[in-house]
């Protein structure tokens, strides 16, 4: 006890110091933070920049809106973008680590809205996220854009949606396209198996996927489904489990890093010469498995992204700026983000104001809206103008001479894969599809 | 009943911090209700500190009580915040009555595995419940507190200040009360000689086993509130990570004094977010090398700052 009363001097003044110093720089943070907030207009960017959902998604997608909003910024965007900057104003943005869980995503949504004074908020790669911000986003009247989370939930838990938006699909489609698929280009498939994260997006997508394939190849039989961990990373006991079932189709909506090493892993044990694995992310993996997975594996983009992204001039120019900066197409959740921070100027141009746009008036502006994407035009028609509906694409992996490219690329109308406003997607699936429009 | 000097400055420090919040901004009145849950469940970890046993595990207790006002709200139809409190805490002293039984037999890094183990349980139950939302978890309901909607926007986050302040502040006036008693004291006896204890007469299982499940439904008050705040209860409550940074702000704020882990929780968390809007790609290096700084020089925590001035005032 005797000895901390004896501190030297030195430590005195040291912590002393830097008690002040941390005092005063709140402080002055707090001031800086309001300061600069009426000649530009700031957007909050919430990704994954730590953690294992950094290096696949957050990252990539990161770079990718880093890309476009310098571009608006520049005014090097093709029609209809080519104004500078969002309604005339700077676009800056805030990038915060998505890593920590629901409870944190709502405690620094909050800091970025009251303490950062954002215009907007565009962000969430992980489903929790995205359902604990829903309805603070409506609490707090903030415009905010999901721009890759998945889960079907996201619009059912939000009555009256009025400022949350998502530019995405969600992993009904996903899924509902891998069994369209399947239907179409593997009609002769009889044993089914799956091989899924243990967590809420393995255990929905495998639904989702099961409940499809009862409706378009009742013939088939579900043999097997294995959940390993999330990072688990080495998958050998599943691949066996998987093999003694002697499966023709290995559906997976494993992610990332995950999803490689399994591939990895299944390719040199031999079961994906048995049977054909259908990746409903896998293309993320499309210009990094460098063959290690077997020509003719079935790869999704959760939408016409990434590898899929159709020709048009926004999607050549986005290619080509993300080449040049990065060494590498850009992959799905880059496309992703790219066409979240489109949707946004879309909105911001069109709020039909001088300055900057409030949230209702970008809201007013998106909500329903058609506008040109990297995945070409983006119809918010789904949960009441607040959910784009956009086709979904797969496509088989080929590896030749070090390059690697999709082919026998299908795509699905949104009509034909997501279910219409009012139904439970599940219900809709299990009802054999009503409504649907696959032309 | 007179009060005296602690309990006089903690009402004291309750009062000023309520009537903060009617100036404070409301990013600062939310984190610092998130950082009163947070301390709640540090406090457990400090009781069980105080008994020499470290729990890395109780985030359980957390969880169950953040999954008592999900699933109250949801499936009972509750929708008084006070009334799904105790519905958390009767729940988590009813599973804590339980594990305590076990639990308190054992002592170091067996109770600390053993209790990790536990709340691991409860995550992965949580994970596998796919009605429940699994990883995804889900919304708490809009609630009420004595019959009044709170509504939305500024004042709603200001009436979940209040109402944890004063949660936070009738647990701290009881456990600083509680930490003086004869079954307190007994623990830091436990923590010293345990068999010299016995040798005088008390039962170190049964206090032991007290000061568990008490520690228990703090945390539980401190889950509920944070599901409260944040509108949100996912699995991860009862991850181990979460465990561990609760075990970390209680090292932060040392176990000398019941405010100990309200100035802990509070540091950390402002640290942490400003680490977050600083360096949105290394605020754990500058939340690290920040909490590394206050231990070199504070081994006894943070609470040691005051304590060392008081000594040389007198």
């Amino acid at each position: 006890m005797k000895k901390s009363n004896q501190r030297p001097i030195w430590q005195k003044t040291l912590l002393g110091t830097a008690t002040s110093v941390a005092m005063a720089s709140v402080g002055v943070m707090g001031m800086a933070a309001t300061a600069s907030a009426e000649e530009s207009f700031k957007v909050g960017f919430v990704t994954f920049l730590s953690g294992g959902a950094s290096g696949p998604f957050g990252v990539p997608a990161a770079q990718g809106a880093d890309i476009v909003i310098k571009a608006i910024n520049e005014g090097s965007l093709p029609a209809p973008y080519n104004t500078k900057g969002v309604n005339g104003l700077t676009l800056e943005s805030v990038v915060v680590d998505e890593a920590g869980g629901p409870t944190k995503q709502v405690e620094e949504y909050r800091n970025l809205v009251q303490r950062q004074d954002v215009n907007a908020v565009i962000g969430y790669i992980s489903s929790g996220d995205c359902l604990a911000i829903g309805p603070v986003a409506e609490e707090m009247k903030m415009f905010t854009i999901a721009f890759d989370c998945g889960t079907s939930r996201l619009f059912q838990e939000i009555e009256d949606p009025q400022y949350m938006f998502r530019t995405g699909l969600d992993a009904v489609a996903d899924n509902v396209g891998a069994a369209r698929y399947l239907a179409e280009t593997r009609p002769d498939a009889v044993r089914i198996a799956g091989i899924q994260q243990n967590y809420a997006w393995g255990q929905d997508s495998w639904q989702d996927f099961t409940l499809a394939m009862e409706q378009l190849m009742p013939e088939a039989e579900i043999v097997n489904n294995q959940t390993p961990q999330l990072f688990q990373g080495s998958y050998s006991t599943e691949i066996s489990a998987l093999q003694t079932q002697r499966p023709d189709i290995v559906h997976s909506s494993m992610w990332g890093g995950d999803m490689e090493s399994f591939t990895a892993q299944a390719n040199v044990r031999g079961l994906l010469s048995q049977a054909t694995a259908i990746l409903t992310t896998g293309e993320s993996g499309l210009h990094r498995f460098d063959g290690q997975a077997p020509n003719g594996t079935i790869l999704g983009g959760r939408g016409p992204f990434g590898g899929f992204m159709p020709e048009n001039d926004l999607s050549e120019w986005f290619t080509e700026a993300y080449i040049a900066e990065h060494g590498t197409p850009p992959s799905y959740p880059a496309s992703k983000a790219a066409q979240a921070v489109l949707a946004l100027k879309f909105a911001a141009d069109n709020s039909g104001t001088d300055g900057v746009p409030s949230s209702e008036q970008l809201a007013e502006a998106l909500k329903g809206a058609e506008f040109e994407s990297v995945s070409g035009t983006v119809r918010m028609a789904l949960a009441g103008g607040h959910q784009a509906l956009q086709p979904m694409s797969y496509g088989e992996y080929h590896f030749e001479d070090g390059e690697a490219e999709l082919r026998n690329v299908r795509s699905y109308p949104g009509e034909c894969v997501s279910a219409p406003d009012g139904y439970n997607a599940q219900q809709w699936i299990k009802e054999g599809f009503p409504g649907v429009d696959c032309n | 009943m007179t009060l005296e000097k602690t309990e006089v400055s903690l009402i004291g420090v309750a009062v000023a911090l309520a009537l903060l919040s009617l100036v404070a901004p409301n990013w600062l009145i939310f984190t610092t209700t998130l950082a009163i849950s947070t301390a709640l469940v540090v406090m457990g970890v400090v009781m069980l500190m105080r008994a020499g046993l470290v729990s890395f595990g109780q985030g359980l207790f957390y969880c169950l009580g953040g999954y008592a006002v999900g699933l109250g709200g949801r499936f009972f139809g509750i929708t008084d915040a006070l009334l799904l409190i105790v519905l958390g805490v009767a729940v988590t002293v009813g599973v804590a009555m339980i594990l305590g039984l076990l639990v308190t037999r054992y002592r170091e890094i067996f109770f600390a595995m053993l209790s990790l183990a536990f709340s691991m349980i409860l995550y992965g139950v949580l994970v596998k419940s796919h009605g429940l939302g699994s990883t995804d978890g889900f919304g708490v309901v809009d609630w009420t507190i004595l019959g009044f909607l709170p509504g939305s926007g500024e004042s709603s986050s200001r009436i979940a200040l209040l109402m944890a302040l004063a949660l936070a502040l009738g647990v701290a006036l009881f456990l600083n009360r509680y930490f003086r008693s004869s079954i307190g004291l007994a623990c830091e006896a436990i923590r010293e000689n345990e068999v010299r204890v016995e040798y005088m007469g008390i039962s170190r299982k049964q206090v032991l086993y007290i000061n568990y499940v008490i520690a228990a439904a703090v945390g539980s008050i401190g889950g509920s509130l944070t599901a409260l705040a944040a509108g949100h209860v996912d699995p991860t409550m009862a991850y181990w990570t979460v465990s561990g940074e609760f075990v970390f702000i209680a090292i932060l704020g040392g176990t000398g004094h019941v405010a100990a882990p309200f100035i802990a929780a509070l540091i950390f968390t402002l640290v942490r977010t400003y680490a977050i809007e600083l360096a949105p790609n290394a605020w754990q290096m500058i939340l690290g090398i920040v909490l590394l700084l206050i231990i070199l020089f504070l081994p006894k925590g943070i609470w040691s700052l005051f304590t060392r001035k008081k000594r040389v005032a007198s």
